[in-house]
């Protein structure tokens, strides 16, 4: 009786590796976890797009939730967000919507925001990507939660559109209201 | 064939140059760009999963390389560097990753299944030692078998 058992360890084993892998399959690989969630927002002080004389620093964020967006001209996924993001602002009245123009082309994105309209309250130049480097960026576009004390509460790699708002960002928000 | 050999020599010789001209950085040693060379073979891209920074074209990486390029020329550590970029990204972005509690499997696992395995080899062989024994002829079914061989009665 004691031998049969043991006959079944390998098959067990398989099992339960084979279970392992297909759990590793099921997960997203670009779903890198972020190194800054629950980590305060890093310090900087940068000049806004539309007004170049006023700087916009990290304590300036406190106070409300926001809504960091890192985008680009130059990303065609941005251009895709763009839209759902000027949708999604003008619902959401109590959360800041605050952009990073990611190593762009500042003409370029001001005639950008100028066009179709801009989802942002303040718009944060990060010319040469350092900026990005300190939020952990890979690439745009990418969102972070931030909520009114300052610190990260998501990161988001990828666009944002009507669906992925409301499964993922809007029970995050709720949460931290 | 020397011709090949020729073609193949000219070939490495370009990407060579192909390589260098994409990003010129200036050391003040060989002993810093060694360390570049280190740092940037040994993190990863965290763009492209599978590629160190080295090896990879994607723009972030670019950006890490010329970070790690002017942290070099500050005088930082090659431990002040891989931490300023795993705050920044993660263990993730070490392919030698550290040894706490998330990566203990990740180090000892493979030597956990090997000695697994040894275990079972050890365990087979001792087993089928022992069956070995069980089978073995007494002194006296021994006689008996050579007398049937031998074929005397």
């Amino acid at each position: 009786m004691n031998q049969r058992v043991k006959l079944f360890i390998p098959g067990v084993f398989f099992i339960l590796m084979l279970g392992l892998l297909l759990f590793g399959l099921g997960r997203n690989p670009n779903q890198v976890p972020s190194a800054l969630v629950d980590r305060p927002l890093p310090q900087f002080s940068l000049p806004e797009l539309n007004q170049e004389l006023v700087s916009v620093s990290s304590s300036d964020l406190q106070g409300s939730i926001s809504i960091i967006n890192f985008w680009a001209t130059w990303c065609p996924p941005c251009h895709v967000e763009h839209p759902y993001l000027v949708e999604i602002s003008e619902s959401e009245s109590d959360v800041r919507f605050i952009g990073v123009n990611y190593k762009d082309d500042l003409v370029e994105a001001r005639l950008f925001l100028e066009e179709k309209g801009s989802p942002f309250e303040q718009v944060i130049i990060d010319l040469d990507g350092s900026l990005g480097i300190d939020f952990g960026v890979a690439g745009a576009p990418e969102t972070f939660i931030v909520d009114s004390f300052g610190t990260i509460r998501y990161r988001h790699v990828g666009i944002i559109n009507h669906q992925i708002w409301a499964e993922t960002f809007e029970p995050i928000i709720a949460r931290l209201k | 064939m020397a011709r090949l050999a020729l073609f193949m020599i000219f070939t490495v010789l370009c990407m060579n140059n192909l390589q260098a001209a994409i990003e010129v950085y200036q050391f003040d040693s060989p002993d810093q760009e060694e360390r570049f060379h280190q740092l940037s073979d040994q993190l990863r891209c965290p763009m492209c999963l599978n590629s160190n920074l080295s090896g990879s074209d994607a723009p972030i990486a670019a950006d890490l390389r010329a970070e790690i390029y002017e942290q070099i020329i500050d005088g930082r550590t090659n431990d002040e560097i891989i931490d300023f970029m795993t705050q920044r990204y993660g263990d993730f972005i070490n392919y030698r990753p550290p040894l706490n509690r998330g990566t203990v499997l990740l180090w000892f696992g493979p030597l956990l299944l090997l000695l697994a395995g040894l275990l079972v080899v050890w365990r087979m062989v001792r087993s089928n030692q022992s069956a070995d024994q069980a089978l073995a002829l007494t002194a006296e079914q021994q006689q008996k078998l050579e007398k049937i061989l031998t074929g005397k009665k």
